[in-house]
């Protein structure tokens, strides 16, 4: 019965069955943070508004984006990937979700943040229907977690009119 | 060679009935992996419950070897969301986020665009040859955990197959000789 395999497999269990606890036990402590991230973004400027040769409208936008995200971080969150999207409805389609700009966080200490950018992905709607469009703008954050579920959640901030005309 | 002899006969030693047992427990492993397996497939809806991560297109955040494990409902899939997508013609599906979503008014299909995190463009050069979106029949499940590292073991044994028969033999041979 007490030969060197029985005690290596013993050994294995009781190692993999503490280290899936543990991993458990972390996942689930993260149930016990209730983040209250603040977020803000401005429209400073209307680069260019376009139709396209295929027909599809497109709009480049200068933003302003600042958020404080610290509260999203806890011993078990490995980084938190925040981005910002651009939702509206047209007759076409119920919801367009249109992400505009992202970015990873590593740390703690660079989830505050204040960032001046045009939109890293084009606003490009499918068909001609951005003139005179009111859309919403949504701060969303995915905290990864070292390990164990993945927690999502977002803000949505005051919205955008687009200009009557191409410019 | 003591060892080897011994193993022998300890083989050439086992009856009938033993050798039946042992047929039926080793069943009763392989077909209790498969159930546990199924199952899994039924809670989450998808038809691969969990996935390894093959390639670095997710870094920092998921990188080669980690396992995410994948759940598929009817809610409608949004921007943000890490899906596992397949495309037609390619083999290995693909982990990667959700940026743009249009969904259809009238019959409620979506056109989705990915892209991986540490990527610097979109997916449309993994797309298939002249396709821009993906449909939700392209899409398998959505990542709903992450568990690191554990997705190596089948990454060496699909890699190098001379390790995964070892193993296997060698966990042949202990069901084979253990005497309870």
């Amino acid at each position: 019965m007490h030969t060197f395999g029985y005690r290596a497999n013993a050994l294995l269990t009781l190692g993999v069955t503490i280290l899936a606890l543990m991993c458990a036990m972390a996942s689930f402590s993260d149930n016990f943070n209730l983040p209250s991230p603040s977020a803000q973004v401005q429209v400073l400027n209307v680069n260019w508004f376009q139709k396209q040769r295929n027909g599809n409208d497109e709009v480049s936008l200068t933003l302003n984006i600042s958020a404080d995200l610290q509260s999203a971080f806890t011993w078990n969150t490995k980084q938190v990937f925040v981005f910002l999207a651009a939702e509206y409805e047209t007759t076409q389609n119920a919801l367009n979700q249109i992400s505009l700009w992202d970015a990873i966080i590593p740390s703690k200490e660079h989830a505050k943040f204040s960032i001046h950018t045009t939109n890293k992905y084009r606003l490009t709607d499918q068909g001609s229907n951005l003139r005179g469009k009111e859309f919403n703008l949504t701060l969303h954050w995915h905290v990864m977690p070292k390990t164990g579920k993945m927690f999502a959640d977002n803000i949505v901030m005051t919205g955008y009119h687009l200009p009557e005309d191409y410019r | 060679m003591g060892w080897i002899g011994e193993t022998v006969d300890s083989i050439r030693s086992i009856q009938i009935r033993q050798l039946l047992t042992q047929a039926v427990s080793l069943g009763m492993i392989v077909t209790s992996a498969l159930i546990i397996w199924k199952a899994l497939m039924c809670i989450t809806g998808s038809e691969s419950p969990v996935v390894v991560v093959l390639s670095g297109s997710m870094e920092p955040g998921f990188k080669r070897g980690d396992i995410l494990f994948l759940h598929m409902s009817k809610d409608p899939i949004r921007a943000g969301e890490i899906v596992v997508f397949n495309i037609d013609g390619r083999e290995i599906p693909i982990v990667h986020r959700v940026i743009k979503v249009h969904e259809r008014q009238d019959t409620g299909e979506v056109d989705v665009l990915t892209k991986g995190d540490n990527n610097y463009g979109d997916d449309r050069l993994l797309y298939a040859h002249g396709q821009l979106w993906l449909q939700r029949h392209h899409i398998m499940g959505r990542a709903v955990g992450f568990l690191p590292y554990v997705g190596w073991v089948t990454i060496i044994m699909t890699e190098k197959p001379v390790i995964k028969y070892i193993l296997i033999g060698a966990l042949g041979l202990l069901v084979i000789t253990s005497k309870d």
